[in-house]
């Protein structure tokens, strides 16, 4: 994109980054201790739903905030003007700041990969502890086709997501994988178990159990 | 049963789902549309479908528009 077609921010920080000597790296700076501020507010906003606390969940905002710096001047040049400068600048961080999560999981993990708690799935579906019994059937379906129709990297990847609750990217980090990898196998098996329990009377067409 | 329908929501699928890299590709542009009050979902359908489906991307998503909008 031209850059007389940016807006007028995403066109004084382009040239501010472009410029050489003091201009760009005063410029660094400002974008450097913006991107801390962001990373920092990410951490504390997933606080909640992450193992990771206190000056750990610090460190990782530091460090998304130093891996964003250096992708995002890595790839100034990609930057189209299809979004505000730093929407797309902040995306970099959010990205970091998810990935560096899921990484630190491991460092004290609530459950551990391949635990297979079946027994706590109820409760991860909401299903009021009064009304498990009546649950019991279609569940045990679910675990039928999960044993026995799903690929053993299927099961694995079901388990650990939706049994035991392991964080997607958690899980992508321990087992070397894309978040899209991981999403897809989660994907497929949701289609495959909803078609059997379909098949087998548990729930109707199209979308309305019994 | 009722208590079931989340797990019925769950393991329903959108076809028009372009999966975790597509959307998180045009994230920044969806993310500036929805703070602009456009209607990005009527514009990238098959993004709207995924955020709906995937709590990571769904996550990245929402921290994004805040960090948009607060930063």
């Amino acid at each position: 994109m031209p850059a007389e077609d940016l807006d007028e921010e995403s066109s004084v920080w382009l040239r501010r980054l472009g410029a050489g000597g003091g201009e760009r790296q005063a410029a660094e700076r400002e974008l450097h201790a913006r991107l801390v501020r962001i990373a920092l507010a990410e951490v504390r906003r997933r606080s909640a739903s992450t193992p990771v606390t206190g000056p750990e969940l610090d460190d990782v905002a530091h460090q998304a905030a130093d891996d964003a710096m250096l992708a995002i001047l890595a790839k100034l040049g990609d930057f189209r003007g299809e979004s505000r400068f730093f929407t797309w600048v902040y995306r970099f961080v959010v990205l970091e700041v998810s990935s560096k999560l899921g990484r630190h999981y491991w460092r004290n993990p609530p459950v551990s990969l391949d635990a297979g708690q079946w027994e706590r799935l109820p409760g991860r579906l909401g299903i009021d502890p009064a009304r498990h019994a009546e649950a019991a059937g279609i569940l045990a379906e679910v675990r039928r086709v999960v044993d026995d129709e799903l690929t053993s990297h299927q099961r694995r990847v079901f388990v650990a997501i939706v049994v035991d609750g392991i964080p997607l990217d958690a899980l992508a980090a321990e087992l070397g994988l894309r978040r899209n990898a991981i999403y897809k196998v989660i994907f497929d098996a949701r289609r495959k178990i909803r078609r059997a329990l379909v098949a087998n009377g548990y729930l109707e067409e199209p979308g309305v159990e019994r | 049963m009722r208590e079931l329908g989340r797990l019925e929501r769950f393991l329903r699928t959108d076809p028009r789902d372009v999966g975790c890299d597509e959307a998180i590709a045009v994230l920044h542009i969806y993310v500036d549309l929805v703070t602009a009050g456009q209607d990005a979902a009527a514009r990238y359908p098959g993004v709207a479908a995924h955020l709906l489906a995937c709590g990571p991307c769904s996550e990245d998503f929402t921290g994004l528009v805040q960090a948009v909008t607060n930063g």
